[in-house]
């Protein structure tokens, strides 16, 4: 074991993992997140805290993570590189971990000008794979990235983040190769809408022998509405939604559009329990924890293994 | 070279407003190729002070004197017999000019007239765009000669990240993506192994003030 996480437990005894998000409140208080966090609770194996999603200023994603824990939740501490450098990253995961944090996911973060802040400097100081790198030194070596001795070290189990759909294609595997290389224990993806794409992506990853090194496990958010598949298609960069999603969803009654992206999202995650290289699903029901439970009962990944 | 866009006119007009006898000085470097500090914009915007300052009603004078380059300190030694005539200098010089003309007249208030915004290339004529931000540790070699700390907006050294968009930047539909474009060099020139390879966190060498003293100027400063 790494970390030794409920996570990592999961995954290493074969199960099919199931994990969730929990966007952290604009201020501090914990009542959105224990509310937030309810519906989550033995629906999903762990939950994915953001650290200050689309450059908005939110709690912080290891004191959000800390609240979540306390509501029985095992965290996911996000962490983007926009925000800090690297004596902050290596001190906050010091914390995080003396703290209880046992996950933790490394991002390079959504450029501060697309938030409320946008003219603050980015810090952008180590890029994403640099911190998986950093995080996996000082878990394995017990060194700080800049070579002294960490008494503890912080043994977290190490994810990063992955987009098959952002140009240039053929480029995205060799991406993930960097990250196995630099020590990604796990992968989430960006939301997956086009499956063809992802088929082909998984089985480049299947043929590099990287699937053998790190458990994948592909974005799934249900579609809402009509119109956030449009806004996913045409101003969120990097998404992939093909225009059969979106004539899908056209073609139910007006009632019905939520229910329909329920069920491709559950058809995707019914085809991804079976894909060969696949270690889960990775939900991420934007704005909608409270679907949850019945997402999770209609995907059927119900109940979640006890390891 | 150093590139610089002129500060708006009412900032100007601010940092002037309590001071009548006022120089004006142009530099005939960075600034005057990029079309922002030369003697043509020293004339031009003395014209344009004029103008605001009769429509406003307000009485200065402001002359106008261009100096081959402010970043050299004997360029400025001609300024000397002019330059306790004045209350301020404004200059229209990169920040490196102001600085070492406020240097060089400790007792004059000198002003900026522009904003200094990059090192960087002729596009076309009245444009130009940043290449370099002079991070000290060049890595454009195996970049295939595109600058991912200039022209990636998070400034990655293992990119292009998730949000790379049909080519361009996630911040912008105009702004190319750097690694998409250094991707596709190296693929044409059969170097991708280039990128393949985790590139270690940069030794930023740019975190504190430098001073570089060519090699064989090495005694004569360090004896």
């Amino acid at each position: 074991m790494k970390s030794g996480s409920n996570f990592e437990k999961i995954l290493k005894a074969g199960h099919f993992a199931f994990t969730g998000e929990l966007g952290p409140p604009r201020g501090a208080n914990i009542q959105v997140i224990k509310e937030k966090a309810a519906p989550l609770k033995g629906n999903v194996d762990m939950v994915n805290i953001t650290d200050n999603q689309t450059a908005m200023v939110r709690m912080s994603s290891w004191a959000a993570a800390m609240f979540v824990m306390q509501e029985g939740l095992e965290p996911n501490y996000q962490m983007v590189c926009r925000d800090r450098n690297r004596l902050a990253m290596q001190s906050d995961i010091l914390g995080a971990y003396a703290h209880g944090l046992r996950n933790i996911l490394c991002l390079s973060g959504d450029h501060q000008q697309f938030g409320d802040h946008p003219q603050a400097k980015g810090v952008f100081d180590i890029d994403s794979i640099q911190l998986v790198a950093t995080i996996k030194k000082m878990r394995d070596e017990g060194k700080f990235l800049g070579g002294a001795d960490i008494d503890e070290p912080p043994k977290m189990f190490i994810g990063a983040a992955a987009n098959p759909f952002a140009d240039p294609f053929e480029w995205r595997i060799h991406r993930l190769a960097k990250k196995v290389e630099a020590g990604a224990d796990f992968i989430q993806t960006q939301c997956v809408f086009n499956m063809k794409k992802m088929r082909e992506w998984i089985k480049m990853a299947n043929d590099m022998g990287l699937t053998e090194k790190v458990y994948i496990l592909p974005g799934v958010t249900p579609m809402k509405s009509i119109g956030m598949a449009k806004y996913m298609k045409s101003k969120v960069p990097g998404m992939d939604v093909p225009d059969e999603i979106i004539k899908r969803l056209q073609g139910v009654d007006k009632k019905k559009v939520a229910d329909e992206g329920i069920n491709i999202a559950c058809e995707q995650i019914e085809e991804f329990k079976t894909m060969k290289g696949v270690a889960g699903v990775h939900l991420m029901a934007i704005e909608w924890e409270h679907k949850v439970p019945e997402i999770a009962e209609r995907a059927k990944v119900l109940p979640r293994p006890q390891v | 070279m150093v590139k610089a866009k002129r500060k708006p006119i009412e900032e100007i007009k601010e940092a002037i407003a309590g001071y009548k006898n006022i120089l004006n000085v142009g530099c005939g470097g960075c600034v005057s190729v990029c079309l922002a500090g030369g003697q043509r914009e020293v004339n031009e915007l003395n014209a344009v002070l004029k103008l605001h300052m009769s429509k406003d009603n307000v009485q200065k004078s402001i002359d106008g004197y261009t100096v081959e380059r402010q970043c050299n300190v004997k360029f400025l030694d001609e300024l000397d017999p002019m330059a306790t005539k004045y209350d301020c200098i404004i200059s229209m010089a990169c920040g490196a000019g102001v600085q070492n003309m406020a240097e060089r007249f400790p007792g004059i208030p000198v002003f900026p007239l522009v904003n200094t915004v990059s090192i960087g290339i002729d596009r076309n004529l009245g444009m130009y765009e940043e290449k370099c931000r002079a991070c000290g540790h060049c890595v454009l070699g195996y970049t295939g000669g595109i600058c991912p700390v200039t022209r990636c907006s998070k400034g990655l050294f293992n990119g292009p990240c998730g949000g790379t968009n049909n080519g361009n930047c996630e911040i912008s539909n105009e702004v190319p993506c750097a690694w998409y474009d250094i991707y596709n060099r190296l693929k044409a020139q059969n170097r991708l192994d280039d990128i393949l390879k985790v590139q270690p966190p940069m030794e930023w060498q740019n975190q504190t003030p430098r001073t570089i003293i060519q090699e064989p100027y090495e005694n004569r400063y360090r004896a």
